[in-house]
């Protein structure tokens, strides 16, 4: 057989888009982004191993990595559930919380962060319930866990949304019409059909949640080897005027979250494929 | 079809709208004819009282003296922030930042203004000061009056990160210092002195140790001073926040006096937050002459009076008689005694690997 | 009897148990917060927070927004659909790895994002130095958080598109070419209709992150008052002045494109309901 670079397809403009694409990718992301790898390669290697790799810098890896993992998990569970129930069903100040979903990205980090910090500091709204039952939120992982769920929250809602609301009900009917429970048809027809929606929101959020740093800071405390997140000692490397250790570091990021987000690109497209 | 109509009015529009904004964004330089003259001042972070102040009252002047007309452009940032922006590219006419490394800095990695940039103003280049103070609760109840204070159990000091705060670098070294002529008898001199080489090395062990049990009462290390503040002030937590004398004013005039007051202790360091020219700006813009003026007359009784205003003490004797009241009588030394200048101190104290770094890797 | 009642009870309880975990959640995690805002704002009262809209350079930090959104948001939007386009109706090798790099600015830190575009046009490089020389500005002025601004906007709308065309495959396309139609007519009528809500959507995420967005722009816009601060920026500039009520209100402002988001819904959905009426009627 013939290697063919894609399959047929009797659509038209295959070339003009992948080509417009790979411009404007290439010019806004890989250009940039290639400068910051040719900022870190004037470290030796020895250098680069020790900025990248020193104790302070590897807490930092587990507990940026841990904490958006988490509060990626959370949002796609609690995220579809919001986006279900915001096409689903009609309440009363549905129309509001649909609005103000945005909030996250719409506020500047730094005020969110504040924000967040009030309410979750131990004299604050909801931190003073907790500090009764004597768990601390703000100034411990768990503070930085609630600041990433906060700013990835949007990716998961808004990417389900037209997916559910493009999902044909005469299937379910039709589903349950043969007999299938709820559930039945939830887990056989429902979820396969907005898995990649749900996927995407899911690593989006995850991918946010790895590089944030405005919001995090005012709650983490940046308790050193406890609470400080990567982005955060970049930001120390900048202010010693470090360029090279700083893009040393986000070098590392930048690797590590596009192999994960590869992973799990990957799994899903196997998944479709299988199905088919 | 509709939707299509609507894209592309969409799309005209910007067009219209962003267009000629972004030619009316671009700098006019005709500034011979009209008599008049651009300056971009580069400064950190809670300055802008003082040169919103400061600018309106140089423009009046400038114009009588010489009939131009300036108009004075800010940017206000982390005072590290804005110097890496100067080094960049940012064309800073004059810069007025909190720290002379941060100037240093830039005389070391573009060149753009010579490196002896202190000694050609008065007074290290530094018209205003400053000093570090202790913001406690109303009446005072841990009862909270010097530096040993700090370290006594069951005292929570706030103070942000010393690697990511300006302001943390200056409270770091007040503390350094206090300790060095405490246990030097007083006299810092003998820091340079190779007489009492061991003596200094004693002196800076339990310096080394006193910072050691400072930072262990230290709960939350907020990126910067205004997380401190608010830390400090919205969640209630500590019992001291250490902050310039300047922005505790400025954060007992946002909330309220009720609830706060400012501690001077006996002894504290002299913040010296400098000023200078940026030579290879001002020699493309044509400006050296109004930019030198406007830093001189920082340096005039009417500079050093509204400096006094915003809570900077003033260098100029007969001003600060006058505002005398404001400013607590404390002891002051100054960083370059006690440390040999702030790229020393930068480098021994907060650089990655940094007395900083050990002290707080002991925990 | 009771088995049937106790099903109608299942099937009321589960919509109710969804809904107040929603509602239970986006408080948390929403509502909360928009009302600590708002909380600070007014601290002071309603005279103090409509004084802090009443000065020149909160002014002009709209005036910035509004225009930083405008260039980046649709230039945003036609990549997005161009690559929606490609990677979703055409199979070929890479796919997996161009749809990660597309992923690539959300997990790069906004301080990083900004810096990329330092070391661009900084000193550093000897473009960067030339212009400099000729005092042509990129950085440091609205150039440059146009561009840091479409680079931490990049993915959204081809990310959310992606799943959706997905999802909807290919058949209408195909048959719409089999009756001979070209390829701007099948964008337009057949795929541009079925993608209005994700489009919807993306857009107002785009917007929001747009205008919301101070790590990376903070880097590269040099801060200078009435010239290169954004809202977000001034927002800073006035907190790092301990004018906190001031700086809540302004950012208060962001909150209101929750409106706009609002009435752009409410204006597609009754468009939408309209057609299918009309539709019902003529047909």
């Amino acid at each position: 057989m013939k290697w063919k670079f894609k399959q047929h397809s009797v659509l038209p403009g295959f070339g003009l888009t992948l080509g417009v694409t790979l411009t404007y990718l290439g010019l806004i992301v890989l250009l940039p982004l290639s400068l910051l790898v040719w900022n870190t390669s004037s470290l030796s290697w020895s250098d680069f191993l020790k900025a990248v790799s020193s104790a302070q810098v590897v807490a930092s890896y587990k507990l940026t990595f841990g904490a958006a993992f988490l509060a990626a998990v959370v949002n796609a569970v609690f995220g579809f559930i919001a986006a279900w129930t915001l096409t689903r069903y009609k309440f009363p100040g549905k129309k509001l919380l649909d609005a103000i979903v945005d909030m996250p990205f719409a506020m500047p980090t730094s005020v969110s962060g504040i924000a967040l910090t009030t309410i979750y500091a131990s004299n604050g709204w909801v931190g003073s319930w907790f500090n009764q039952a004597g768990i601390k939120i703000a100034y411990t992982p768990i503070g930085v866990f609630i600041a990433l769920t906060f700013i990835g929250l949007p990716f998961v809602v808004r990417t389900l949304q037209p997916s559910l609301e493009d999902l044909d009900k005469e299937i379910e009917e039709a589903a349950e019409s043969l007999g299938a429970t709820k559930w039945q048809t939830f887990w056989r027809v429902i979820l396969p059909s907005v898995l990649p929606a749900l996927a995407t929101g899911f690593t989006l959020a995850f991918a946010r949640a790895l590089g944030e740093y405005g919001s995090v800071v005012f709650i983490s405390g940046n308790l050193p080897m406890k609470t400080e997140i990567t982005a955060f000692l970049i930001v120390t490397k900048l202010e010693q005027f470090d360029y090279a250790g700083a893009t040393a570091i986000s070098v590392v990021m930048l690797g590590a979250s596009f192999v994960l987000m590869l992973i799990i690109n990957m799994t899903q497209w196997y998944a479709r494929r299988g199905k088919k | 079809m509709k939707i299509k109509k609507a894209i592309k009015n969409v799309l005209w529009s910007f067009l219209i709208l962003g267009v000629p904004s972004i030619i009316s964004c671009t700098p006019s330089s005709d500034d011979s004819e009209t008599r008049s003259a651009t300056l971009l001042n580069v400064s950190y972070d809670p300055t802008r009282e003082l040169y919103v102040d400061f600018n309106e009252a140089f423009v009046k002047h400038y114009q009588q003296e010489t009939g131009v007309k300036v108009n004075v452009k800010m940017s206000h940032g982390g005072s590290g922030k804005q110097a890496r922006a100067v080094i960049e590219g940012e064309a800073a006419d004059v810069v007025t930042l909190a720290l002379a490394y941060d100037i240093d800095i830039i005389t070391e990695k573009a060149q753009l203004l010579p490196a002896d940039w202190q000694k050609r103003l008065p007074d290290n280049s530094t018209p205003y000061t400053s000093t570090i103070v202790f913001l406690v609760r109303k009446g005072n109840p841990k009862n909270i009056t010097t530096w040993d204070d700090l370290i006594k159990p069951g005292i929570q000091v706030i103070t942000p990160n010393p690697k990511t705060s300006g302001g943390a670098r200056w409270n770091y070294l007040a503390a350094w210092g206090y300790i060095l002529k405490k246990e030097l008898g007083g006299d810092l001199k003998k820091v340079n002195d190779p007489q009492f080489a061991d003596a200094v090395k004693a002196a800076e062990v339990k310096a080394k140790e006193y910072l050691t049990a400072l930072f262990k009462n230290v709960p939350v290390w907020d990126a910067g001073a205004r997380g401190s503040t608010m830390t400090f002030v919205q969640r209630e937590i500590g019992d001291v926040l250490l902050a310039w004398e300047n922005e505790a004013v400025l954060a007992l005039k946002e909330f309220s006096n009720e609830k706060f007051d400012i501690v001077v202790p006996p002894v504290s360091i002299l913040a010296e937050p400098p000023v200078a020219v940026i030579d290879k700006v001002v020699e493309r813009h044509g400006t050296r002459e109004v930019a030198e003026a406007y830093l001189k007359f920082l340096y005039s009784k009417e500079g050093q009076e509204i400096a006094a205003k915003n809570f900077y003490r003033p260098r100029d004797p007969e001003i600060a008689a006058k505002y005398a009241s404001n400013f607590k009588d404390v002891e002051l030394f100054n960083i370059d005694d006690v440390f040999g200048g702030w790229q020393k101190a930068q480098r021994l104290h907060f650089n990655d690997g940094g007395v900083f770094d050990q002290i707080h890797q002991v925990k | 009897m009771t088995t049937n009642r106790s099903k109608r009870f299942r099937e009321r309880s589960v919509p109710l148990l969804l809904i107040f975990i929603t509602t239970a959640f986006l408080a948390l995690f929403l509502l909360m917060p928009l009302a600590a805002i708002f909380v600070e704002a007014f601290r002071k009262g309603a005279q103090a927070y409509f004084a802090s809209f009443n000065d020149r350079y909160a002014m002009s930090a709209i005036r910035l927004t509004l225009l930083t959104a405008a260039i980046a948001v649709p230039m945003n939007v036609v990549f997005g659909v161009t690559a929606a386009w490609c990677i979703a109706k055409f199979e070929f090798p890479g796919k997996n790895v161009l749809i990660t790099l597309i992923d690539l600015p959300f997990a790069i830190s906004p301080v990083i994002a900004g810096l990329i575009f330092v070391l661009a046009f900084g000193r550093q490089t000897m473009l960067g130095e030339w212009m400099i020389e000729h005092d042509i500005k990129i950085i440091f002025a609205v150039p440059g958080i146009v561009l840091a601004t479409i680079f931490v906007t990049f993915p959204f709308v081809a990310r959310e598109l992606i799943p959706l065309m997905q999802e909807q495959g290919t058949i209408e396309e195909e048959a719409a070419v089999s009756l001979g139609a070209g390829g701007w007519d099948i964008f337009w009528k057949v795929t541009l209709p079925n993608i209005k809500w994700g489009l919807l959507y993306s857009v107002i995420l785009c917007n929001a992150r747009a205008m919301g967005e101070f790590g990376a722009v903070s880097v590269v816009s040099g801060h200078i008052r009435g010239e290169t601060n954004t809202i977000p920026l001034h927002v800073e500039t006035l907190y790092a002045e301990y004018s906190y009520v001031a700086a809540f209100s302004v950012a208060s402002l962001l909150a209101f494109l929750g409106l706009v988001t609002l009435v752009a819904k409410t204006a597609l959905e009754w468009k939408t309901k309209r057609k299918k009426e009309g539709k019902s009627i003529s047909g």
